[in-house]
């Protein structure tokens, strides 16, 4: 079994628009951590970011209280992301399955080099989108064309005009 | 484009890094010259500095006409992100800057551009950065070179002056075995060319201000990163693996993966060593890109039909091109350059020092001045100029010996030229 990594940009832009709040597996109170920049980040772009680490539960990250598992965050979120290894991912997907319907889980993300071909084969047999090896931090920037601020190459060849929100 | 495959280079060359300006809806790329950015509050202040979020804080860093030409030319070249600076001479400090540490050594082919070897082999020397010149043609002598303490491989792909074209495929594999970047010099190829990362490099470097740029116009320069290499398995590039103290303990590898080494470049590099790229010379460079293949095309065209010329003419002792099949290094161009072996190239005149001067004083409509890539067409004598600095003997060995006379064919017509070298090389008999 395996899922492909090839995902496209609209398909990316759908899940990132469709999506309202982040379980953020993995989430660290460190300031100079990648989950931490990746949670300052999405809250700043509007997205409201739930940490889960039972190593810090019930403290505060970024403003948000610390969950110890994915089943103890009260209220829904659309997306899970995953900033743990391939092998954790697992039993991470094991038990977003589990509280799908209930929390209301559509997607499971895991970070940059975090693949888990079975799990998300598991994950997409229970109806949920999977995302494999890629930061929804930089996929954001990049489909927005932050990245390219940056001097990246977002691969983004387009003449459309993009629409700006100006508040 | 709604499916995710990757359009042609030529598309690539005019659309890359420049989608509408959304705000105006600006067709052409702004010229933003401007120094600094307005803040949302603090905290936003505070992720810019932390690199928290992506955003622009002060031009020196980034510059958004800048990036739109950082990411053209990453495009370009395949890379993940590129970092723009004021020269060639500054993408190759920039480079160096983020993988050495003093006491550190690379090794650099014996046959770059003059300038390169007088900034390898003299100026590197205060940072105590020691270059190691070999002779690449045998991939072997590199081999041998390597230290400890070897921290890259630096050729270009087609060398100026001399027609030299490096083996990169079998340079690749030496530095992959020893786990250090290879580092090329793209610039007289340009990426239309050559695509070095397509044969394992892990760098490339430009000066924007020949073919790219392509008028003569703008100096700068770009270090394109392919974002393949591991900067944390060897253990030996603490700069990019290792917790920044600049930046509060930021490892720039774990936290930014593929992209470390171009946020290394702009946040430290640029930072600190302040060569950054004028964005009214990235503006001027992005129109270059837009007909680099055109004009690449032509380039070449009237570069081989010259040396062919040059080659047939009795006062011209041999010709140094690698378009020609009489070159030793014919059979690398098909394999790297097999679109064009570039219009920069050499030819010894008879009759020495004084006649090779003679031929470039003659000329009429060929510019006697120091400068490649230009629409115009150039000729010098780089014994007396370019690499007037180097010693004798790495003079001969750089292809730029007292007989030697460099051509940059331009875009004219190629009748006007031949025919103005005619009675150049008639005057110097």
């Amino acid at each position: 079994m395996s899922h492909s990594l090839a995902y496209t940009n609209k398909d990316l832009l759908a899940i990132l628009q469709d999506t309202k709040t982040i379980a953020m597996v993995g989430a660290s109170p460190k300031w100079n951590r990648p989950s931490f920049f990746a949670m300052k980040y999405l809250q700043e772009k509007g997205y409201r970011v739930i940490p889960v680490n039972p190593g810090v539960a019930g403290k505060e990250i970024l403003g948000e209280t610390v969950y110890a598992s994915l089943a103890e965050i009260p209220g829904k979120f659309e997306m899970v992301d995953i900033f743990r290894n391939s092998a954790a991912a697992g039993p991470i997907t094991e038990e977003a399955i589990a509280v799908a319907k209930k929390k209301g889980i559509k997607v499971i993300w895991m970070q940059l080099d975090v693949i888990n071909h079975e799990a998300a084969c598991k994950a997409e047999a229970a109806g949920l989108t999977v995302v494999m090896n890629r930061c929804p931090k930089i996929e954001f920037g990049r489909l927005n064309a932050e990245l390219s601020w940056g001097g990246f190459n977002s691969g983004i060849i387009t003449a459309k005009r993009r629409r700006v929100r100006l508040t | 484009m709604k499916n995710n495959k990757t359009p042609g280079f030529e598309t690539r060359m005019i659309h890359a890094g420049t989608q509408p300006e959304p705000v105006t809806g600006a067709r052409q790329t702004p010229i933003f010259q401007n120094t600094s950015y307005v803040f949302h509050d603090a905290d936003h202040a505070a992720s810019l500095f932390n690199l928290q979020t992506f955003g622009f804080i002060y031009s020196r860093l980034t510059n958004p006409t800048v990036a739109a030409l950082e990411e053209r030319l990453a495009s370009l070249e395949g890379g993940r992100g590129a970092t723009c600076c004021a020269s060639g001479h500054a993408a190759q400090i920039l480079a160096f800057f983020a993988i050495m540490a003093p006491g550190d050594r690379f090794i650099a082919s014996n046959r770059l551009y003059g300038g390169s070897i007088t900034q390898f082999g003299k100026t590197f020397k205060k940072f105590d950065w020691q270059a190691d010149f070999v002779d690449v043609d045998d991939p072997e002598n590199v081999r041998r070179a390597l230290t400890p303490r070897t921290k890259a491989i630096f050729v270009e792909s087609l060398a100026n002056p001399g027609g030299v074209v490096s083996d990169l495929e079998a340079l690749s594999a030496i530095a992959r075995e020893a786990e250090i970047p290879l580092i090329v010099d793209n610039t007289m190829a340009t990426p239309y060319l050559c695509r070095p990362f397509e044969w394992g490099a892990d760098l490339i470097v430009h000066s924007t201000t020949k073919f790219l740029s392509g008028n003569g116009t703008s100096l700068g320069g770009v270090v394109v990163d392919s974002g393949r290499f591991d900067w944390a398995k060897s253990g030996k590039f603490p700069g990019l693996a290792e917790p920044e103290p600049a930046y509060h303990g930021l490892s720039f590898y774990e936290t930014f993966g593929d992209m470390a080494f171009t946020m290394q470049a702009h946040a430290v590099g640029l930072r600190d060593l302040g060569a950054t790229m004028a964005p009214m010379n990235a503006f001027q460079t992005l129109l270059g890109c837009e007909t680099l293949s055109l004009r690449m095309e032509r380039h070449c065209e009237n570069g081989r039909r010259i040396a062919e010329f040059l080659e047939g003419h009795a006062a011209v002792d041999w010709v140094s091109c690698a378009a020609l099949p009489s070159s030793p290094y014919h059979g690398l161009a098909q394999k790297y350059l097999p679109a064009g072996a570039g219009s920069v190239f050499t030819f010894g005149v008879k009759g020495g020092y004084q006649a090779g001067v003679k031929v470039v004083e003659s000329c009429e409509l060929f510019s006697h001045l120091a400068n490649i890539g230009d629409s115009r067409s150039l000729i010098l004598h780089p014994a007396s100029t370019t690499h007037r600095q180097l010693t004798e003997e790495q003079r001969e060995a750089a292809g730029a010996g007292p007989a030697v006379v460099r051509l940059s064919v331009g875009l004219e017509t190629v009748d006007d030229l031949i025919a103005d070298l005619e009675q150049a090389l008639a005057a110097a008999a």
